[in-house]
This record gives C-alpha cells, sequence and structure tokens, in this order.
C-alpha cells in the first residue's frame, strides 16, 4: 500500500512534467505555423524581417486570394488553376503505386523465389539514387514512350520511383503475418491471386493507409520531376506554380507564404484528420524493420 | 505439383513489371550516370570521350565539394540522432496515457505534411539573425525580448568549423601518425549544419515519433508487469526491455531517414543557399549547380556516382544483415 | 466497411483517370507561340505582360503560351532548358543573357541565327555598337536585346547620410571614411546579401572596373590581363576591407533582404544593378539616391536580357513576330519601363522613365561599356559559375592569395590564360 501512495504522489509530479514538456515541444513545433500564417495576412510593405513575430496591422486576406486566383495583369499564375493538377497527378499515382507495392510485397514475402532475396534489396537500393543526376536521361526516355510533357508521363514516373517504398513497407507488413495461414489457404485449393483476394487483402488496410498517406504527401510536394516532366504551365502540379510565385529578383513574402499554406492544405488535412488510421496501420506492424 | 508451377509463374508476372521499371528507370539510369562520369561530357549534347578517373581526381581538389562531404557526415549524424532521440522521448511521453493525445501527436506530426521548400522558407526567417546595428530577427529576436540575449549567435551565418587544429595536442599526435591531413576544417563539424539539422529534424521527428509510438503501444503490458515483479525500475525496463524490442523500428528508420539525409536539397536551396564559405552546401546542391550552371555533365554524374558508394557503403551492410537473419528463420 | 471505402475509392479513381485522359489529349493545333523565361513576378513579369499584349494586338489569333520557371537565380529554369532542348521538345523562344552566356547553349546546334533578322529590322543601326559586338558569338547573332541594367551602382539612403553630414563617396578611400563615420552611429555602412551565390561576385566586378579602368577589366576576359596582377590584387584586399563594413548576416540574406535594411534606415549603401530601382519602387520608399560604385564613374557595367530563338521551334512564324517585336521601338518602350531598366535601343523616349533610369540612358550613351561576368556577358556560364563561387568563399575567408590563384587558374582552365 505504501507503495501505491508514493507512486501516485510521484506520478503527479512526474505528470506534470510530462504536460510541461509536451506543450514546450508543441510550442516549438507550431513557431513555424506563427510565422507562415501571421506573414500570410500582412501587405507587401509591412512584410520584412525586423517585424516577423508583430501580428499583421489587420486581416489582410488579400494575399490568399493573390496567391490563389494569380493576377494577370502582374503575370502571376494563381495556385488555384494548377490545384486540380495536383489532384489529377496524386490521386492516380498514390493509387497505382500502393497497388504496385502491395503486389510486390505480397510476392516478395510469401511467394519468395530463387533470387527473392537479391531482388528485394535491389528494389530498395532503387530508393538512393539522386533524382537531379538522371533528369537527361529520364526526359529523354519519356519522350520516347510519348510520356513527356503530359500528366500520364508523371504519374508514370512517380509511380515507378515510389515502388521500393511502397514495396519496402508492404513486404514488411506482409511478412508478419503467419505463413500458417497462407498455407491452410493453399490446402484448401486456393492459388495465389486467390489467397490475396480473400486473406490478405482484407487485412491490408493499415498497410494502404500507411502507404497511401506517405505517397500522397511525397507526390503532393514533389517539385522536381513537377518542374521537368511536365512543361506546359497548364499542365504543372500546384508546386511549380507555387514556386513560380518568387520573381527571380523580387520576392512577395506575404503572398508567397499565403500561397504555401494553401498548397499544403490538402497534406495537412490528410495528417490532421487520416492520423489515427496512420497510427493504426503503423501499429499493426507495417513499419518494423 | 501443377497449381504450384502456375502459381509460381504467375508470382513472376505480378512482379515482372516492377522489376523491368527498376533496372530501365534506376539501374539503367545508374548505369548511364556512372558511364558518364568517366567522360568528357561538359556542353549540352553530349561529348562521351572517356577520360578516366580525371573527374573524381578534380572534384577531390575542389573546395566547394570537400565542404559538401564534410557537411553531410554533420548533417546526416545529427539529424538521424536528433530524429531518432527526439521521436522517441516524445512516443515515451505521449505513451503515458496523456489528456489530448491526439491533439499532440497531430502537432507533432503535422510538419510531415509540408515540402521541404516551405520548410526552408519558414526556418530561414525563424534563425535568420540578424546583426548587432540592424537588430535582431528571428529566434533571436524572440530571446531579446525575453532577456535571454546572450542566447543570440549567428546560427546559419556563422562560418565557424569546429575541427582539430594542426597546433593543438591532438592535432601534433595525428601528425606525428601520418594522419596530419584529418586536422583540418574538410574534417571538422559545421556549426552551420546545425539550423538546417534543427528544420529537418522539425519536419521528420514525427515520424520516428509515432513510429516509436506505435512499437511501444505494441509491446505487450505483460512483458513490462513481469519485469517490474521482479525489481526493475522503470528507466531498467527501458533499457532492457523495451529498447531491444524496438531495434528493428530504429533501423527501418535509419534507412529512411538515411536516403533522405544524403540526398537533401530542397531544404539547403530554400533555407540557407550555399552559406559562408560554403558552410551549408550539399552534395545534390552542387550537383544541380555544376550540372545546369556549368553545364559539367561529367562532373556532376560523378558526384552523383560519389553519393550512390556513400550510400551503398551505409546500406550495403544492413542488407545483408537482414537477408541474412531471415534466410535463418 | 472496406468494401464501402473501396468503391468510393476505385469510382473517384476512375473518374481521376478517365478526366485526366480528357484533360490530357492532345490539343488541336492551336496557333500559339511558347515562350520560357524565369520572369515569373514583380515588374518582370509586369513587363513581359505590356509586351505580351502588344503582341496580342497585333496578331489576334496567336495564343501565348508563357512556360516559366523561377528558382535559383534561374538555375531551375536552365535545368528544364536542358532537358527540353536535348530532349527534342524546346520552346519557341527563351530568355538569355546577352553575351557569352549563349556558348553553353551550342548555338550552331541548338539556336537559330538571327542575323537576317536584324538586318531586315536594321537594328545593326539603332543597338550601340559596344552592344552589337556583345550580341555576337561565332559571327552570329543569336538573341533579341530587350534592355539594359546597369550593374555599377552604388545605392544610398540621402537621410541617413544627409543627417551624418556625408556625402557619397567617389573613391575607395572616401567610402572608408564614410564607413568609419557611420559606424559610430552604429548603422551599417554597406548593406550586401548573398544567399543567392551570386552577389558577391557581383559587387567584385565592379570593385574590379574601379581598380583596373574599363580596358583592363574586359582584358581580364580576353586574356590580355593577367589575374596575377597587382591591380587584381588590390581589387581583392578592398574587397577585403569592404566586408569589414557589411552587416554581419550577409549569407542569410538575398539582395532584396539586405536592401531593406536600406530602406529602414539601418543601412546606408547598397552595391547591386539597377533592378533595385524596380524594387524600391514597389516598397513605396522614395528617399533613394543613386551614384556609379567609387571608382566607376564613367564606366557603364552592363547586362542584358535577350530573347534567342530554338532551332526546331514549332510556330516559325509566330516567333519571327515576336522576335521583331522585341526588338521594335514600341516593344521596348512597353517593357522596360515596368520592368526598371533602359531600352537597348537607342531611340526609345526618355519621358516614359522615371528619374533614374533617365540618367542611365545619359551613362548609356556617353559612358565606356564594360560586360557584367556576374551575369552572364563577359565570359561563358562554366568560368562565371567558378568565378563566383571563388568570391562566395572569399567574401567570408578572406583569403587573398588563394583567391586570386583560383582565379587565375579558371581563367586557365577556360582556355583563356595560359
Amino acid at each position: 500500500m505504501t507503495t501505491q501512495t508514493r507512486h501516485r504522489s510521484s506520478i503527479r509530479w512526474n505528470r506534470v512534467l510530462i504536460y510541461a514538456i509536451l506543450i514546450i515541444a508543441a510550442a516549438f513545433y507550431l513557431l513555424p505555423v506563427y510565422v507562415l500564417v501571421v506573414t500570410g495576412m500582412k501587405s507587401f510593405q509591412e512584410v520584412s524581417l525586423a517585424r516577423m513575430w508583430d501580428l499583421p496591422s489587420g486581416l489582410y486576406f488579400d494575399s490568399f486570394a493573390k496567391a490563389w486566383f494569380g493576377k494577370s495583369s502582374e503575370g502571376i499564375r494563381g495556385l488555384g488553376e494548377n490545384f486540380m493538377n495536383s489532384v489529377y497527378l496524386a490521386v492516380p499515382a498514390t493509387l497505382i503505386s500502393a497497388a504496385l507495392g502491395s503486389m510486390n510485397g505480397y510476392v516478395l514475402a510469401k511467394w519468395k523465389f530463387r533470387g527473392s532475396n537479391i531482388v528485394f534489396p535491389l528494389m530498395l537500393f532503387g530508393m538512393f539514387i539522386p533524382y537531379q543526376s538522371i533528369l537527361i536521361p529520364l526526359v529523354q526516355v519519356l519522350q520516347r514512350m510519348h510520356l513527356y510533357g503530359s500528366l500520364w508521363g508523371l504519374i508514370f514516373v512517380h509511380v515507378v520511383y515510389g515502388i521500393p517504398i511502397t514495396t519496402l513497407i508492404f513486404r514488411n507488413y506482409y511478412a508478419a503475418i503467419p505463413n500458417e495461414l497462407i498455407e491452410a489457404s493453399k490446402i484448401d485449393g486456393a492459388g495465389i491471386l486467390g489467397i490475396y483476394r480473400h486473406i490478405l487483402f482484407p487485412i491490408s488496410m493499415p498497410g494502404f493507409v500507411v502507404v497511401m498517406i506517405w505517397q500522397f504527401t511525397s507526390i503532393w510536394n514533389d517539385f522536381l520531376f513537377g518542374v521537368i516532366v511536365t512543361s506546359r504551365p497548364a499542365v504543372q502540379p500546384i508546386t511549380v506554380a507555387l514556386n513560380n510565385m518568387a520573381g527571380s529578383y523580387i520576392v512577395e513574402w506575404n503572398v508567397q507564404m499565403a500561397g504555401a499554406l494553401l498548397a499544403a492544405i490538402p497534406t495537412l488535412l490528410i495528417y490532421v484528420l487520416l492520423g489515427r488510421y496512420f497510427m493504426r496501420g503503423l501499429l499493426a506492424g507495417s513499419l518494423k524493420g | 505439383m501443377r497449381r504450384i508451377t502456375r502459381d509460381r509463374i504467375i508470382s513472376l508476372l505480378l512482379i515482372a513489371p516492377s522489376v523491368i521499371a527498376i533496372a530501365v528507370f534506376v539501374y539503367g539510369f545508374i548505369g548511364f550516370t556512372g558511364f558518364s562520369s568517366f567522360t568528357k561530357w561538359d556542353s549540352l549534347s553530349p561529348d562521351f570521350t572517356l577520360v578516366g578517373w580525371r573527374n573524381y581526381q578534380k572534384l577531390f581538389q575542389i573546395d566547394r565539394f570537400l565542404c559538401d562531404l564534410r557537411n553531410t557526415v554533420t548533417f546526416t549524424v545529427l539529424f538521424l540522432i536528433g530524429c531518432i532521440v527526439i521521436g522517441f522521448l516524445l512516443a515515451v511521453l505521449l505513451d503515458q496515457r496523456i489528456k489530448g493525445e491526439g491533439i499532440f501527436r497531430g502537432i507533432f506530426l503535422f510538419p510531415m505534411a509540408i515540402s521541404f521548400i516551405v520548410t526552408g522558407v519558414a526556418w530561414r526567417w525563424l534563425l535568420g539573425p540578424g546583426t548587432i546595428q540592424t537588430g535582431s530577427s528571428g529566434v533571436n529576436l524572440l530571446f531579446q525580448k525575453v532577456g535571454l540575449s546572450f542566447l543570440r549567435w549567428g546560427w546559419f551565418t556563422d562560418p565557424t568549423i569546429w575541427h582539430v587544429k594542426p597546433e593543438s595536442g591532438v592535432g601534433m599526435f595525428l601528425n606525428q601518425i601520418g594522419l596530419g591531413g584529418l586536422a583540418s576544417p574538410y574534417f571538422g563539424i559545421s556549426v552551420a549544419m546545425i539550423s538546417v539539422v534543427i528544420a529537418a529534424t522539425w519536419q521528420m521527428s514525427g515520424y520516428t515519433m509515432a513510429m516509436y509510438l506505435a512499437g511501444l503501444r505494441g509491446i505487450p503490458e505483460e512483458l513490462r508487469e513481469a519485469a517490474r515483479v521482479d525489481g526493475a525500475n522503470e528507466f531498467q525496463i527501458y533499457l532492457h526491455i523495451i529498447l531491444p524490442l524496438l531495434q528493428p523500428i530504429t533501423l527501418s528508420a535509419v534507412i529512411v531517414l538515411g536516403h533522405i539525409s544524403l540526398k537533401i536539397f530542397d531544404l539547403v536551396v530554400s533555407m540557407t543557399g550555399p552559406g559562408p564559405a560554403f558552410a551549408t552546401d550539399v552534395p545534390a546542391f552542387y550537383m544541380w549547380d555544376t550540372t545546369f550552371r556549368g553545364n559539367n555533365f561529367a562532373e556532376g554524374a560523378a558526384i552523383a556516382t560519389i553519393l550512390l558508394v556513400m550510400v551503398a557503403v551505409l546500406i550495403v551492410p544492413y542488407l545483408i544483415y537482414t537477408t541474412r537473419t531471415e534466410a535463418e528463420l | 466497411m472496406t468494401r464501402k471505402i473501396l468503391s468510393i475509392v476505385s469510382l473517384f479513381t476512375i473518374v481521376a483517370l478517365v478526366l485526366t485522359a480528357c484533360g490530357g489529349a492532345a490539343p488541336a493545333k492551336t496557333n500559339k507561340v511558347e515562350m520560357f523565361s524565369w520572369w515569373t513576378a514583380g515588374g518582370e513579369a509586369d513587363g513581359l505582360n505590356a509586351m505580351y499584349d502588344q503582341y496580342k494586338k497585333a496578331y489576334p489569333g496567336v495564343e501565348i503560351v508563357n512556360a516559366t520557371v523561377a528558382g535559383g537565380a534561374g538555375t531551375n529554369a536552365k535545368a528544364v532548358l536542358a532537358t527540353r532542348l536535348t530532349g527534342g521538345d524546346p520552346p519557341d523562344s527563351f530568355q538569355l543573357h546577352a553575351g557569352l552566356e549563349v556558348e553553353k547553349y551550342e548555338p550552331a546546334k541548338y539556336l537559330q541565327p538571327l542575323d537576317s533578322i536584324y538586318t531586315s529590322e536594321g537594328w545593326d543601326k539603332v543597338f550601340p555598337k559596344d552592344l552589337i559586338s556583345l550580341l555576337k558569338y561565332q559571327d552570329h547573332f543569336w538573341g533579341v536585346p530587350v534592355n539594359i541594367h546597369r550593374a555599377n551602382v552604388m545605392w544610398y539612403n540621402k537621410k541617413v547620410l544627409d543627417d551624418n553630414g556625408l556625402k557619397p563617396p567617389t573613391t575607395w578611400d572616401e567610402f572608408f571614411k564614410v564607413g568609419d563615420a557611420l559606424k559610430t552611429k552604429n548603422i551599417v555602412p554597406l548593406v550586401i546579401g548573398t544567399k543567392e551565390g551570386w552577389e558577391a561576385g557581383h559587387t567584385f566586378e565592379t570593385i574590379l572596373i574601379s581598380t583596373l579602368g574599363a580596358d583592363g577589366y574586359k582584358g581580364l576576359w580576353t586574356g590580355k590581363t593577367q589575374w596575377t596582377d597587382p591591380k587584381v590584387t588590390q581589387a581583392l584586399e578592398t574587397f577585403k576591407k569592404i566586408m569589414t563594413y557589411a552587416n554581419t548576416d550577409y549569407s542569410a540574406l538575398t539582395w532584396d533582404g539586405a536592401a531593406q535594411y536600406l530602406v529602414d534606415g539601418k543601412g546606408a549603401m547598397h552595391i547591386m544593378g539597377d533592378w533595385t530601382d524596380g524594387w524600391f519602387t514597389s516598397k513605396n520608399y522614395k528617399g533613394y539616391g543613386w551614384a556609379p560604385v567609387p571608382g566607376t564613374a564613367g564606366v557603364f557595367d552592363a547586362l542584358s536580357d535577350s530573347f534567342a530563338a530554338a532551332k526546331g521551334a514549332k510556330n516559325q512564324a509566330n516567333l519571327n513576330n515576336w522576335l521583331k517585336l522585341a526588338g521594335s521601338k514600341a516593344g521596348q518602350e512597353a517593357f522596360n519601363p515596368k520592368k526598371g531598366s533602359i531600352c537597348a535601343r537607342t531611340d526609345c523616349d526618355p519621358k516614359l522613365f522615371n528619374d533614374y533610369l533617365q540618367s542611365a540612358m545619359k551613362d548609356w550613351s556617353s559612358n565606356a561599356i564594360v560586360p557584367s561576368v556576374a551575369h552572364g556577358a563577359a565570359a561563358v556560364e562554366k568560368w562565371s559559375t567558378v568565378y563566383k563561387d571563388i568570391l562566395n568563399t572569399f567574401a567570408t575567408k578572406g583569403d587573398v592569395a588563394a583567391a586570386q590563384k583560383a582565379l587565375q587558374q579558371a581563367c586557365v582552365d577556360n582556355g583563356v590564360c595560359k
């Protein structure tokens, strides 16, 4: 009994400490958001490093409007026009690369063949190439495949370079599933596709959630492939349009920051709303080494 | 028998598209890049005259490149340690049945949703130091406002490199054993990189936190109870039971974070640029500049190849280790 | 539950795919012309749009595709351009600095020579001789210059200097005296920002002009002046001393971040090209004065933006019309006042320009003209990239001997010095 009371009082002190640390940490994590939001609401004359902590003199949403709708008189292309491009890019690319990763993970985890222990690391290694170094051959190959300059080409590129990470996540996820499940199914007469459809796919949801959240974020936020593979401004994703809001010599910081916030809304929503499912997916063992 | 063969064929067909795609778009391009690094290609149209190791020799004499290598090592080590330690600590705290855990988790996780470019801009504003005469800005200004002025420093404008000085005791010792070359700024720690590490850790520590939290929740309570009954205190439980069980997560984090840190580009470009005397420059940035501003495609290819070799040195042992342990299972 | 999610997701995918396919379908052959630049915002975009308006008035049926990529002081755009030119999908026209920068695009292979347009439009009579010699590379013209910017301008806060009884310096010795006086008042004498990697090189080239003079400076890029010349050493020493009068956070700031200090009265002087004039205007700041960089009076350190024509351009007729417009009096008069630069032509109407630009126009016709290296005129880009890197390091490290040796080596590596 004495141990319990001692435990309880020390817990209370400990809990205060825990909350204090968490709140300080939260403040640290929210600091940049404060700067982004506050700067986005200022007028161009007000924006300067010296006054970055100051609250804006008024709630100007002009920067947000300017960032979204653009101002053709100043040649600023609004983000709104490219927003749907990013959606048309990120949604199919995420779904396709998740499906592909699931297939690959399934085969590499449950249908090992001679050499699958080599194929997997080789696939993984593909994550590490610096993409800047392969731009020229990439464009030339895409040209030959008639994929260059279109949204489909961009989707293709993201799917291909998403193979390593999606395969990694799914392979580890499926490796944690006991083989007996598969064996039992085989004895019942199911084939490779049947096992996937009836046994594995229904329990893959957590894995899919993790993969899709990760892929959607990285595809939505990608700039390099977006600017190289799609050359026409009408087809480019929102990250390119956002980058173009900075002039080569003159940057309107309030518009830029407002634009950055607008461009980040879809991914922010996903993490805030689906964070719970992300955690569940991780819990289900999808990311154990 | 027949079903097994049929399944075998289907399995190979399922994986074939990915294998082909990787073969072309990864290894084909790696081959192309590697080959280019041995050529003379320095104009828009390719020039594939072979020049042997010349590009590599030149690179290791260029000040900017040597600074890049040093900065990458600094960044990778600090970034990995930062994300893993902070992620783990936050996970432990959140595991204590906190009220509002969902809110805290959301706050720590959301930076992952933001692109590195935006992160760079925000942290440039935050850590830009200002000057004595013109007034502090960013975090320095905050320090000033709350009376902690002594904490102000140059952040990423500080060109200091901590390194062994040749005249120091350690330096002279190294000289005596023939390793005097190690006492140079190229084998030091760039203090300016710390700012970049802070920004990157801010962005990615939510990821390690989420992984560790999931891992912690996955450890059955019985294990902990059993240890407590045996007389272990909380700290010992963490050290001897929990940390070892989380080791696979740590390894996985090292891979994912490691690949981000070796290729880091967007963050540096938007946050600090190359920095004073290239204190925050990184190989990917130099590769970009030299390839597309200077037209030195062969030199850019050499940098890419060196980066890949560095990655291979880290990853290949890990891959061999995991495949071997799995083969034993 | 899973099944419902699945069906919704698949439905969405199908819809998205169909929409993408529809959106990505090859457009019917419309009449268009595609321009590629990194003028994405502010006065630059304004000026470009003004020219587009003129084009649309003259050629109403043509759609203008304005392909732009910002960032990295043009490096992002150059990367995209490289992939497009080598990938067989060139834009019709793209932004190019007049001068030796054209070398990086292998003009013989990827660009169209514009000699015939020059003759038909009579441009060899209307562009000044010094500019014409800059524009010729391997005996051909490859770009149509739309503007001229001046790099060797020193901007200053009139109030700060007046309040301290100081006059804008005309020599470096005067500069240091003014700087010392300002330092006692806790004002930064010279504000500079080097984050983009080219500003240090820009500042140094103006110092080189001050110690070597116009001809000596030009000789550095042709081999007539050796980089080991003691006047180059003197320039390096001067730059090193100047950096002690600068704001200590220079590596964190872009040039306009530093110029903000001037606007706020915390800094006094700023060496930067005359796009600064447009920036001051956009910030509603009128209290600035200008003077040539100390020691460079009578010299006009020039850079020029031009439009090049890519080989294999898909809309040749429209492209030709665009080039002619870019070089015309109407086109340049529309573009330059908005961009904050002066016309490349000598016959533009001065009344359209503000005070600074009018004085620049006068200097342009009377001064000795030298090409800027930081902005692609004086040397091929391979060389200027190395030059800028060397100066970037020097601004922090101040190692005169090492910098001079590296500068000489860069000259040798590019085949100009022995």
